[in-house]
């Protein structure tokens, strides 16, 4: 490294340990960030990179470990202290007021008053012209947030940072929610933000955008630090080894499995169209198959899945379910042709947390259960009693609040409620998300049984690994289309399903 | 760079929202006109529009409309006051017993200190114990009526003293019921507090999206506790100004007021999911309340049909004011 050691640094962090009960996710990790420059943060889920910089941005306390800013050792204890010292976060949407204009935005909780102590709104209107000026842009200060577009939120969010004199920028996957040109502009911003003396963290998956901005690039792996490097330095592939890291996971071992593609697809989908989300895609899933797919977000893979399940409508193409044209314009329609889906979110759209498991399990059965309008109680739960023991769901009762149990059960009880409903084509959307390792192989696991009896799986997922694990073929999406299919004999290793995903 | 990228794909949004009347926030506005036009017409004959009848109006729906600039702040806060009419009721109760006993001073501080009482306990539970709203107003409501019943043995306190009773509601400065001028006083306040102080401003960004504003640094559980503690003191005034109105205190004052006073704000175009409020608007939704029911009664209405056309009324004003939260 080329590090001056006179130089004084943005921030510097040190030795930085942080476990959350019991569970260690950042060991003795060291970042450097140097005056004026982009750092992004890289790594893949569970690595500890948006961890490390809430303890900067002061959501967390570290265990141990130090934290300078600009030369001097300081305690970051709330969101207010890392502002006084500069450091401002760029959310998604997080800090800004919906309710409320941009000018009010960017002054929340720090307004201009008149003489008379009453709010001074054409100052603050004045203030935030000249900002967006200072950013090249233009924008009308008493435009309501909520009537603004998302790159135009994201605009607000930096120019409040800005208002707040903050010289540390933390973008976390700042362009998630924009579109291509809106990212170019983006682009040009930091480089000016640069020019200005403004150093940047820049968190993100999309590893063409890091090599477009970011100066150096730094890489966690599980909660430790792997290598801090100049991106000139680097190639795509070199960083894609050093997230992956050299051990494959023994539990993700690839099963081949025999699929017969000669057999009436179950479910084939052509020419999908949603415009905004999705552009003309097309595949086919056949039984006993399990189609994994992959994709950064934003690339359509939950918006195809929301599709396909009746939530959100399409403008064109067919869907045909075992050689039958359907038309799916709700959740109910896609329950009735025997397509279930397991949610990306499943505390927010796969339970209802404080009700039992037994209950949850039942919700949508109740229609089959009830006799006369009262429902069978019983046969419920010999149900619930059968399910439980094919999935091994560990659990005192079947009374018991889902709320109580781990996140690799609850996810198996959203499983299991889904396959209650005995559905022909099961799509699961991030499935492993936040469960342990266990309980993750015991997913994929039931995801084979499943496949081995006869239905269709559909598998979304960020983990490449469990991808590779579990899928006969491959869908590649990008910008809501599909950008490649992979039959799985063909990827001879992670780092190819990665490029495939990364690559533009 | 970004905006001029941005100003031609979002073009049409943009001006859209810019230049296009959004008259769901005028409704109130428009409703009002549209009722006064068809009653002006209609009930031209049996003296709508003299102008001791819409004094009447204001006179009517005044004591409301005092409790719907409070219930403005309670509700852009993203909570809710269930509580107001009974403590209403209480507080006219308290100052009559303590007017009665040692006279007018006294008898305004125990009104005011009514208020306080009520609507710190309210604050404190919602602020720091966390409770909904919701709840502990529902539950206070059935307290401060069930104190006012007991204190009084459910009966009147007459109250004698003239000075009290020509402040609170039976006086007229020149022409002007004290009622109306009561109305403007708390009006302007309001009004500048939410629109001018940064207090109004955080009151909004509680509101409108409770996370970020903790993030801006706003002490939001001081935020709720303070807008339920000023609709308490208010719903106290209110009380005395049912007691000089009708120069006695009684646990019944008040009763059920809590559903006109919601009402009115809603009707007045302040978002019931919180982060948006408008004080004049509020005012004028009980303003419009307090004229349909005038209305219907001159149209020779009973109470019973008088409640039903009412409630139709609320119910279709408010579908149409209905702003839904930002998805």
């Amino acid at each position: 490294m080329t590090a001056n050691p006179t130089e004084t640094m943005a921030v510097e962090l040190k030795g930085i340990v942080k476990s959350f009960g019991g569970n260690t996710v950042l060991q003795d990790v060291d970042f450097q960030l140097r005056q004026g420059e982009v750092h992004a943060l890289v790594g893949g889920n569970g690595a500890g990179k948006s961890t490390l910089m809430k303890i900067l941005e002061g959501v967390h306390a570290p265990d141990a470990g130090e934290i300078e800013v600009e030369g001097t050792t300081v305690r970051i204890r709330s969101p207010q202290d890392a502002k006084a010292h500069g450091i401002g976060m760029i959310f998604q949407e997080f800090s800004l007021i919906p309710t409320l204009s941009v000018a009010q935005n960017l002054f929340l909780n720090s307004e201009p008053h008149t003489g008379l102590g009453f709010l001074d709104d054409h100052e603050s209107e004045r203030r935030t012209r000249e900002l967006f000026a200072e950013l090249g842009e233009e924008v009308d200060p008493k435009t309501v947030v909520a009537d603004l577009s998302t790159g135009y939120w994201q605009l607000t969010e930096i120019a409040k940072a800005l208002a707040r004199d903050a010289r540390i920028l933390i973008m976390d996957e700042p362009t998630s929610s924009l579109t291509q040109t809106e990212t170019e502009a983006l682009f040009g911003l930091i480089r000016e933000l640069k020019a200005k003396g403004i150093s940047i963290v820049y968190i993100s998956h999309r590893m063409e955008e890091i090599f477009q901005v970011a100066d150096r690039v730094t890489v966690l792996r599980n909660g430790e630090h792997v290598i801090t490097e100049e991106t000139a330095n680097l190639t795509l592939e070199q960083v894609i080894e050093h997230i992956v890291g050299q051990k494959m996971e023994q539990a993700f071992e690839w099963k081949e499995r025999q699929v017969d593609r000669t057999r009436t697809p179950l479910l084939e989908v052509e020419g999908l169209t949603a415009s905004g989300r999705f552009q003309d895609v097309s595949f086919s899933l056949y039984p006993g198959e399990i189609l994994g797919v992959a994709g950064l977000m934003g690339s359509g893979r939950t918006e195809i899945a929301r599709a396909l399940f009746g939530v959100d409508r399409i403008e064109a193409g067919e869907i045909r379910v075992q050689g039958r044209p359907v038309d799916i314009p709700s959740p109910q329609d896609a329950m009735a042709a025997g397509i279930s889906l397991i949610p990306e979110d499943r505390r927010l759209q796969g339970l209802v947390l404080d009700h039992s498991l037994k209950d949850n399990l039942l919700l949508p059965l109740l229609r089959s259960l009830q006799r006369g309008g009262v429902v069978d109680d019983r046969r419920g739960e010999e149900m619930v009693r059968s399910h439980v023991e094919r999935l091994q769901i560990q659990v005192n009762s079947i009374f018991q609040p889902v709320q109580l149990l781990s996140g690799g059960n609850q996810q198996k009880v959203v499983i299991a409620k889904w396959l209650a409903a005995e559905p022909d084509i099961l799509i699961m959307d991030e499935p492993t998300a936040g469960v342990d390792i266990g309980a993750k192989t015991e997913i994929l696991d039931i995801a084979r049984g499943l496949a081995d009896a006869g239905k269709g799986i559909i598998i979304i997922s960020s983990e490449l690994t469990e991808l590779l694990a579990v899928s006969d073929r491959i869908l590649v999406l990008q910008d809501g289309a599909v950008k490649q299919e992979m039959e799985r004999q063909d990827v001879e290793s992670e780092e190819e399903l990665h490029h495939a995903v990364q690559s533009a | 760079m970004l905006s001029r990228v941005l100003n031609r794909e979002t073009a049409s949004q943009t001006t859209e929202s810019t230049f296009r009347f959004d008259w769901r926030r005028y409704v109130v506005f428009i409703a009002f006109l549209i009722i006064f036009a068809v009653f002006s017409v209609t009930l031209y004959d049996v003296g709508f529009l003299s102008l001791t009848n819409l004094i009447n109006v204001v006179v009517q729906s005044a004591i409301i409309a005092v409790m719907a600039v409070a219930m403005t702040f309670v509700i852009s806060a993203a909570e809710i006051d269930l509580s107001v009419g009974s403590v209403a009721g209480l507080a006219s109760v308290t100052s009559a017993l303590a007017v009665s006993q040692y006279g007018l001073l006294a008898g305004i501080a125990a009104g005011l200190l009514t208020g306080v009482i009520v609507g710190g306990i309210n604050g404190i539970l919602v602020a720091a114990i966390r409770i909904p709203s919701f709840l502990v107003t529902l539950g206070m409501l059935g307290i401060a009526v069930g104190t006012a019943m007991w204190i009084t043995s459910s009966a009147p306190v007459p109250i004698v003293n003239n000075t009290f009773n020509n402040i609170f509601g039976s006086g007229q400065i020149g022409p002007v019921p004290s009622l109306i001028l009561w109305v403007v006083v708390v009006l302007v306040i309001g009004y500048l507090v939410l629109r001018k102080t940064t207090y109004g401003r955080r009151v909004l960004a509680t509101g409108g999206n409770e996370g970020a504003a903790r993030f801006s640094g706003v002490d939001t559980r001081r935020i709720k506790f303070y807008v339920l503690l000023v609709s308490g003191i208010v719903a106290s005034l209110a009380g005395m100004l049912y007691a000089g109105r009708l120069q006695s205190g009684r646990f019944s004052w008040g009763e059920g007021d809590e559903l006109s006073v919601i009402a009115a704000v809603i009707l007045g175009g302040t978002s019931l999911f919180g982060g948006y409020g408008t004080v004049i608007g509020s005012v004028l939704g009980a303003v419009l309340v307090g004229l349909i029911n005038n209305g219907l009664t001159l149209m020779g209405l009973e109470l019973s049909q008088q409640q039903i056309v009412r409630g139709a009324i609320i119910i279709l004003a408010v579908a149409l004011a209905r702003k839904g939260p930002s998805t």
